[in-house]
């Protein structure tokens, strides 16, 4: 979701596998965590260096969308949640980052394969955030739909990430909570104000729903990373628990999710509702969604303009290390 | 020359008197730029009292193929733990 449509390998048979694989199956299907240093089939590492890296960078490139508002926050208690936020976004793409690198990329080549296009972040990010009330509807709807996936993934089989998960869910939490209330606060103001809650929520929806990636009978790949307890829910259990949860929470926000055909089926003990547009979603992770090019071009720039503090920092250290070798 | 920062391991203490904990890592420039970093990432809520800060490379880890000989000695060895000896009801706690 954070991660989507990560390419996974078709799913292995038992008596396809060599013995390594079959003792490695096992002790996953035991529940055991695989650390960093243990074997594992290049497959699962290079299939856990595509998730995680691509989840740690939805969480630094997301810190855009929202960084665009801090300085227009309506009162300066909002700035302060608004900058709290945010940098726990960096948190947790650092977690992230850290945890991926414990399968042999270095940091610096992951930040790489984000700038080449070679690695994705997630589409939800390539949407405008127009109005105050759009950061309500990130912290509401784009955070409440990563926590549904985030909270499984603590029992993911990689140690480094289900841990790297518990302290981001931990978090997270807030993150929902206080869009959550700006939306509330937005849709009990004025009829002004309540018209941009709706806005918000009519632009976020879909953008929301695709987030947790294509529909399972076109995600082919999901089997293999379901085996490996990599990915614990499919898409559409994730997508129909995101519906099923937020749905009520709109309407006790007196706001209409922009579905006509969202309706409670008691029989299933879900909402029916409608898929979004798919043809959209593949064009945005194509690259041509609204802000594509404005996000990339922001963490280009960022990298670029700071090297010569990273290497001046760099430069610094060895300096000083060098005089106090010479010193002793 | 990479200029990539070296890696560190961060261990905090909690509030209670508990030992230093791994936490995390990141990357720093030198320890002074570790220790002013890991203040930013791990201890935004008030999670420690203390931290240590140790250079990636100079930890020493166990192999994991050494499991077995390292740790498959204690699997026979049951009289070490409390619950192997049965103390009469009568007795009372101990």
């Amino acid at each position: 979701m954070y991660a989507q449509m990560v390419a996974s390998q078709p799913l292995k048979a038992a008596e396809e596998m060599s013995d390594a694989e079959r003792a490695f199956q096992a002790r996953i299907d035991a529940g055991e965590k695989i650390e960093p240093k243990e074997w594992m089939p290049e497959a699962y590492r290079r299939t856990l260096i595509r998730q995680i890296g691509q989840h740690a960078h939805s969480e630094i490139v997301g810190q855009l969308p929202e960084g665009n508002w801090i300085t227009r926050a309506p009162s300066l208690q909002r700035k302060a949640i608004l900058l709290a936020k945010v940098q726990d976004e960096a948190g947790h793409g650092l977690y992230l980052y850290s945890a991926a690198e414990t399968l042999g990329i270095s940091r610096d080549e992951l930040i790489e394969m984000l700038h080449s296009g070679a690695m994705k972040y997630s589409s939800i990010f390539n949407y405008p955030t127009l109005t105050w009330a759009d950061i309500g509807a990130v912290g509401w709807l784009v955070d409440g739909a990563a926590i549904m996936n985030q909270v499984p993934l603590q029992k993911c089989s990689y140690g480094p990430y289900a841990r790297a998960m518990v302290r981001i869910c931990k978090e997270e939490s807030f993150h929902q909570r206080q869009g959550f209330d700006l939306m509330t606060k937005m849709a009990r103001g004025t009829p002004e104000q309540k018209a941009f809650a709706q806005d918000a929520l009519n632009r976020f929806w879909y953008p929301s729903l695709m987030m947790f990636g294509p529909s399972d009978k076109d995600s082919v790949h999901s089997a293999q990373s379901m085996a490996w307890k990599v990915k614990i829910n499919t898409n559409d259990e994730l997508r129909q628990k995101f519906v099923d949860q937020t749905a009520p929470q709109a309407h006790y926000l007196g706001l209409t999710v922009p579905d006509d055909k969202l309706v409670w089926n008691e029989e299933k003990n879900g909402y029916d509702f409608s898929e979004p547009d798919w043809r959209e979603f593949y064009e945005v992770v194509a690259g041509n969604g609204p802000c594509n090019k404005d996000r990339l071009g922001a963490r280009v720039k960022a990298w670029d303009d700071g090297a010569w503090f990273r290497d001046g920092l760099m430069a610094h250290a060895r300096k000083r290390a060098a005089a106090k070798i010479a010193a002793e | 020359m990479s200029s990539e920062w070296p890696l560190w391991e961060v261990f905090i203490r909690g509030q209670h008197g508990l030992n230093h904990r791994h936490v995390g890592s990141l990357h720093a420039a030198d320890a002074e730029q570790a220790i002013r970093n890991a203040r930013d990432v791990y201890t935004r809520r008030h999670e420690g009292m203390s931290i240590w800060v140790v250079r990636s490379n100079d930890i020493v880890a166990s192999s994991p193929s050494d499991k077995g000989p390292l740790f498959e000695p204690a699997n026979s060895k049951v009289y070490r733990h409390p619950t192997f000896y049965d103390i009469p009801d009568e007795v009372g706690p101990m």
